[in-house]
């Protein structure tokens, strides 16, 4: 609830970037929330069915990405997503007919037309890398996407993501030293979900926090409720400030969870108990979201209707028209190993 | 044309490339203050400055994939890996990424990256520090992989790896860098990646070789022809993509084939060249092809136990007679 003593507490300190965000960047952090998580529940349905080979969930890290997505400047800024990132592409603007053709792996996938897995996101309109399933080798590969941009003398930033579990990886170590020495302008957004398939945090580090690290290698460590899509995204508008101007990079942890398996190949009430996740379930980013909309009189029972309403032809159309679209022909895996000769 | 060193004309290559391209720049240990540690781009800091010339942390996975990004950008990088050796350590790097990128983003992006790595044994440096291990690297498809054998080819092949679209494994043997040659100081001097060389002409015996070996094969066609045996001496230069047609002409004509590699014969350039003549000019051969390599051993520190478990001109000139039937 927003009382009295939040209003005038906020009042008296200049408004944070969440403050200032109008009321229709509200709802579209909303809708992007909301899509992602609709589209994620259809592709494991998907998957159940038989219909498609693989999927891996981003399901309730939905506010650590959107309010990361948020911070950026789509299509100017370089962003290398782990698979986990379904609604970051979705906030950065790819859209749900070609996620569903990458999971379909159909001819007209834009990442790859059928070439990677699906949730290896990869979309270079948007600059959006794609990653290999050797955990948090993307971070090497931000480093030097940043590094390319400030040789050029640009002001775009570079985002990358990845687990807590992967951070126990050298590249990990090797990429945040080098940004730091060199400043780039990259912001290393850890989505810490509390689990490694089955290995809890840890059993991965002995510190509290994964930001804690960040002072090893001189640069800002941030922890932030992931749950918290304004939170976030306050985090983010910080540091993408300071990379884009000159303050070199920054390590941001949002704390959230994971309440399905970690892929569509494990069950995950094997490693943990139903109390947890329902613990964590009561504490959804999105429910969270819906609740501070209501608080500001945004979202009344009859809009969220409508937005779910909106969401699911969304996603409906996107399923019908990805399962309808044609296969790559088979002669098409053999190309394209190397450039054409100029 | 100039005589200069393996050394020099690498320099004067990665020199006219970076003066003619902007977008090229290098990145690797001690390539820096120090000039590299085989002394290839000495005076090239004060000559380029930081921004060009960036010395890196001991981090060879950071080092190759900061240079794959940076080429995804759209910049082309020369990545200075110390040894062949700690290539090992930026693997994932390599083969996951460098070498996929391009079929994985079905064809919208480009990795224009040089991983220049020195390689070979030879110099007393030991089991992990002495390794030719670049067939793992030609294993891959998505990599091109090339391994010059004289100063002419290590100019003409790194400006046009550097040139290229694709990543670029550039071999360098670290006892080839004082060899001298005749070089050609054009500014477009190209060498094409993917093209093998005839180096010495001969009717008798093909023998196939790259790198540090080819100057073995050399030698060993020298000493042959003062029996009145002339061999045909092929360079392979390019591992992948690998050309096979000059050894299956030159077979069609002397029906009679030894490859020479500084490596472990199991699964190796003998291995796969042995099998493509064989498919394509199985007919043409007169005796099994024979293959000189590595002893299967781990490279020893013991000078004479180095050059017991290297190929030698002595071994080139025994297979050649083998395959010749001479006793």
């Amino acid at each position: 609830m927003v009382t009295e003593a939040t209003l005038a507490r906020e009042a008296m300190t200049p408004a944070t970037p969440a403050q200032q965000l109008s009321e229709e960047r509200l709802l579209q952090m909303y809708y992007k929330m909301l899509l992602a998580r609709k589209l994620d529940e259809r592709m494991w349905a998907l998957h159940r069915q038989g219909r498609c080979a693989f999927h891996i969930s981003g399901m309730g890290h939905e506010a650590a990405q959107v309010g990361a997505a948020f911070a950026l400047r789509p299509g100017h800024d370089w962003v290398h997503p782990y698979y986990r990132d379904i609604a970051l592409v979705l906030a950065l603007g790819m859209t749900p007919r070609q996620l569903m053709l990458a999971l379909f792996a159909k001819a007209e996938d834009p990442s790859s037309g059928g070439r990677q897995m699906p949730s290896h996101f990869g979309y270079p309109p948007l600059k959006i890398v794609s990653g290999s399933s050797p955990v948090i080798t993307q971070v090497p590969q931000a480093v030097g996407i940043a590094l390319a941009s400030k040789y050029r003398g640009e002001d775009a930033v570079t985002l990358t993501c990845f687990g807590e579990g992967s951070t126990s990886q050298g590249d990990f170590h090797e990429g945040l030293n080098w940004a730091s020495i060199h400043k780039l302008p990259v912001i290393f957004l850890c989505e810490n979900n509390q689990y490694a398939i089955s290995e809890p945090v840890h059993k991965q580090m002995a510190v509290p926090n994964l930001a804690d690290r960040a002072v090893a290698y001189g640069l800002p460590g941030v922890v932030v409720d992931g749950n918290d899509v304004l939170a976030v995204y306050d985090v983010m508008v910080e540091a993408v400030a300071r990379a884009r101007h000159g303050g070199g990079p920054t390590l941001v942890e949002a704390k959230t969870y994971r309440p399905v398996p970690h892929s569509s190949d494990d069950d995950d009430r094997s490693y943990r108990s139903r109390e947890e996740v329902a613990y964590w379930k009561a504490r959804d980013p999105i429910l969270r979201c819906e609740q501070m909309l209501a608080e500001r009189g945004l979202l009344a029972e009859a809009k969220r209707a409508d937005v779910l309403k909106r969401v699911m032809a969304e996603v409906d159309d996107a399923t019908e028209y990805a399962q309808a679209a044609p296969d790559p022909a088979p002669e098409d895996a053999l190309y394209p190993v190397f450039a054409p000769r100029r | 044309m100039a005589t200069m060193t393996f050394r020099e004309a690498i320099s004067q290559a990665l020199r006219e490339e970076m003066y003619r391209d902007e977008r090229v720049f290098i990145m690797g240990e001690e390539v820096g203050k120090w000039g590299g540690t085989y002394a290839v781009t000495r005076g090239f800091l004060d000559e380029f400055g930081e921004k060009r010339v960036r010395d890196t942390p001991i981090a060879e996975s950071v080092i190759v994939g900061a240079a794959a990004g940076a080429a995804i950008v759209g910049l082309r990088p020369v990545a200075e890996l110390m040894t062949i050796n700690f290539a090992f350590l930026a693997m994932d790097q390599i083969v996951n990424h460098v070498a996929k990128l391009h079929y994985m983003f079905n064809g919208q992006i480009t990795v224009p990256i040089v991983i220049r790595v020195v390689g070979g044994g030879g110099r007393q440096l030991g089991a992990t520090h002495s390794q030719s291990p670049e067939v793992v690297f030609a294993h891959f498809p998505g990599l091109k992989v090339v391994a010059p054998g004289t100063p002419a080819d290590a100019k003409g092949l790194l400006k046009a790896a550097i040139r290229d679209d694709d990543p670029v494994f550039f071999v360098e043997h670290a006892t080839l860098y004082s060899v001298r040659g005749e070089v050609p100081e054009d500014d477009d001097y190209l060498v094409p990646i993917g093209v093998s060389d005839v180096k010495r002409q001969g009717k008798d015996v093909t023998i196939v070789s790259y790198s540090k070996m080819l100057q073995v094969a050399l030698e060993a066609a020298n000493r042959l022809a003062e029996e009145g045996i002339e061999a045909e001496v092929i360079d392979l230069r390019t591992l992948r993509p690998l050309d096979t047609r000059a050894i299956v002409e030159s077979v069609q004509k002397t029906n009679r084939l030894v490859v020479v590699e500084e490596g472990w014969r199991a699964y190796g350039v003998g291995a796969e060249v042995a099998s493509r003549v064989t498919e394509l000019a199985f007919d043409h051969l007169d005796a099994p092809v024979r293959r000189v390599a590595q002893a299967e051993v781990p490279l020893p520190y013991n000078r004479r136990l180095e050059q017991m478990a290297l190929p030698q001109v002595a071994d080139v000139i025994r297979a050649v007679k083998d395959v010749m039937y001479i006793k």
